[in-house]
């Protein structure tokens, strides 16, 4: 009895390595095949930027044959791609910083403190993330206008950051609550303020955190769109994105161009995705903001 | 003992603390930046869509709601709501079920799944702007997809998708999930990975298929998480407009506008500004209704699960 009930196991356990190892395979099958698809039109950008256009109509999926790296070079050697470079990353730079200092000190007061209305005033934040920002993109257009901030950096980055308060804010809010209370209880007994506390206690803690919001900030800044093509008009401003499908209507036929700068314009987000995907995710999942 | 005694003797210290000036002080900068950037043009474009304005002169020809009767009687925006609403539908349908599937297949350890959740998500960073471009010469006439179908001898399957009325919705809704299926994934991925596995072991031991445990096991469990997912890309749906814009304009013949590209050129590209602001007030209603949808069929405490893991 006992070692028919043995076989019987045994039996079983091996029928279902036998299916394991088929579902393995299978399922390696389906996810090589769709990272293909992921990969190809990044990878047809990269080494099209290598071909002429001659290479590219005549064969598209060839390698390049010769590799030719003018494309690339001369898009390297024109100032005006450095030029969006650095707008993108000073625009990248001060909606981050703005939209994290100042979530940050409404975060603290909406975990840690009770006021009459705080629930309220919560809530009218995190409307705001279930809002297309496209609505607000004419008054704002005319707002910015009589701001005098066409044109400017700030013209985008302070919108930028204000549309992005209320996803940071419901982010840093549980992360603030979940810091324990005796530790601003022993800050209070030394003589701590309440903005003491915030600055030297809970900001350091909340690090993590804080570069979670950050690195989300920096990513959306990073690929917008709608707003840079509204405020910035002078070529000097422009971000990378408005110089790529400038480029890319400026230079249609000349495809191979177009992937090369295309595809220098794709390397600063994947590197800065390979270095922050962990924060990305936490951020858009809630994995390490938990603690 | 001694502790309690210091809690309660710091109390006192505590309120001591500048209390709701304080409290002020720290709202002060969030609440004036949302409500100079935020709140106010949303307020305005109420009113704009009042009145007809090009954004220079004064706003004084008052119209009433004629841009509202304008809007719903123009064809092409009619249209253009219509194609939101196949992107939501081809979403719900086809997207999240896929990102699902994908999800359930990275759920298990095995070699290699770190390098393929890290794939996947990748697109995710990649501006649409970017995309668009890349996307837009793989399709257009001599390029990637007609020189592949070319070596595989089905050249025939070939046409310029993005410049035929009746295929351009579709190719662009193949490059909003090439780009945004991952983030579903990584989403419904970490929702999985809430659910404990004891759970399918259990329904394993009474006797449950793989297919059964999932069935009645997982995805009721996922719930809350699918429920994010599926807001979330409504909302993203209904403000598509980079890909658009950069792949197609809308077109061809409108064929692809969107209510964001039609409120831009319209606003912008027109100077319609009234008018474009008449289009964002109903754009705005339409995610007011289905964030109160949102609301009322599942509540506020998934979204704040999914996206700060306090759930």
């Amino acid at each position: 009895m006992a070692t028919e009930t043995k076989a019987l196991v045994s039996e079983r356990a091996v029928s279902q390595r036998v299916a394991a190892t088929g579902g393995w395979i299978l399922r390696w099958i389906v996810l090589i095949v769709l990272a293909g698809l992921i990969v190809i039109p990044v990878a047809y950008a990269a080494l099209g930027g290598f071909k002429n256009n001659f290479q590219l109509s005549l064969n598209p999926i060839a390698l390049p044959d010769p590799w030719i790296t003018s494309n690339y070079t001369d898009v390297l050697a024109s100032e005006s791609f450095w030029q969006q470079l650095r707008n993108s990353v000073l625009i990248a730079t001060v909606t981050a910083v703005t939209v994290v200092a100042f979530a940050a000190l409404a975060a603290f007061v909406f975990a840690r403190r009770s006021f009459p209305g705080r629930e309220v005033v919560f809530t009218l934040f995190t409307l705001g993330f279930l809002f297309p920002s496209a609505v607000a993109i004419l008054p704002l257009f005319v707002l910015v206008r009589t701001l005098g901030l066409l044109d400017h950096p700030l013209g985008i980055a302070l919108p930028q950051a204000a549309f992005a308060l209320p996803l940071t804010i419901i982010i840093l809010r549980p992360f603030f609550r979940s810091i324990p209370v005796e530790l601003e209880d022993a800050a209070a007994i030394d003589g701590c303020g309440a903005f003491g506390f915030f600055w030297r206690i809970l900001l350091p803690l909340a690090r993590p955190a804080l570069a979670t919001v950050a690195v989300l900030a920096v990513v959306t800044s990073w690929n917008a769109f709608l707003l840079p093509l509204v405020i910035l008009s002078d070529q000097a401003n422009w971000t990378l994105p408005l110089g790529l499908t400038n480029f890319s209507t400026q230079y249609s036929s000349d495809t191979a161009r177009i992937l090369a700068y295309t595809t220098l314009s794709l390397i600063p987000a994947l590197v800065f995705y390979l270095l922050a995907e962990r924060q990305l995710v936490s951020g858009l999942t809630g994995g390490s903001v938990k603690g | 003992m001694t502790q309690r005694t210091e809690r309660a003797g710091i109390a006192p210290a505590r309120s001591r603390w500048p209390g709701l000036a304080s409290i002020g002080l720290f709202l002060l900068p969030a609440l004036v930046l949302y409500g100079v950037f935020v709140l106010i043009p949303i307020v305005q474009a109420a009113q704009f869509s009042l009145y007809k304005w090009n954004g220079l002169t004064p706003l004084t020809d008052f119209i009433g709601l004629a841009n509202y009767q304008r809007a719903l009687a123009d064809p092409v925006f009619v249209k253009a709501v219509t194609h939101n609403a196949l992107i939501i539908v081809l979403s719900l349908t086809t997207q999240i079920p896929f990102s699902l599937g994908i999800a359930l297949l990275l759920n298990r350890r095995f070699p290699g799944r770190a390098i393929f959740r890290l794939l996947f998500f990748a697109p995710y960073v990649i501006a649409e702007v970017i995309a668009g471009v890349v996307w837009r010469l793989i399709l257009q006439p001599g390029g990637l997809a007609e020189g592949g179908l070319n070596v595989v001898g089905l050249d025939s399957l070939y046409q310029p998708w993005l410049a035929d009325p009746d295929t351009v919705l579709w190719a662009l809704f193949v490059i909003i999930s090439w780009k945004y299926f991952g983030f579903h994934m990584i989403i419904l991925l970490a929702g999985l990975q809430g659910i404990p596995r004891e759970l399918e072991e259990a329904a394993a031991i009474d006797g449950a298929s793989r297919r059964q445990a999932i069935r009645y096991v997982t995805l009721p469990l996922l719930g809350p998480t699918i429920r994010v997912s599926v807001f979330l890309s409504i909302i993203g749906a209904l403000q598509l407009f980079d890909l658009v814009w950069v792949t197609t304009g809308g077109g061809p013949a409108d064929a692809s506008n969107t209510m964001a590209s039609y409120l831009v050129d319209r606003g912008f590209e027109r100077f319609q500004l009234g008018y474009g602001s008449a289009i964002s007030v109903i754009l705005f209603v339409i995610a007011l209704f289905v964030a109160l949808a949102y609301q009322h069929f599942v509540m506020r405490r998934d979204l704040d699960g999914a996206l700060t893991g306090a759930g």
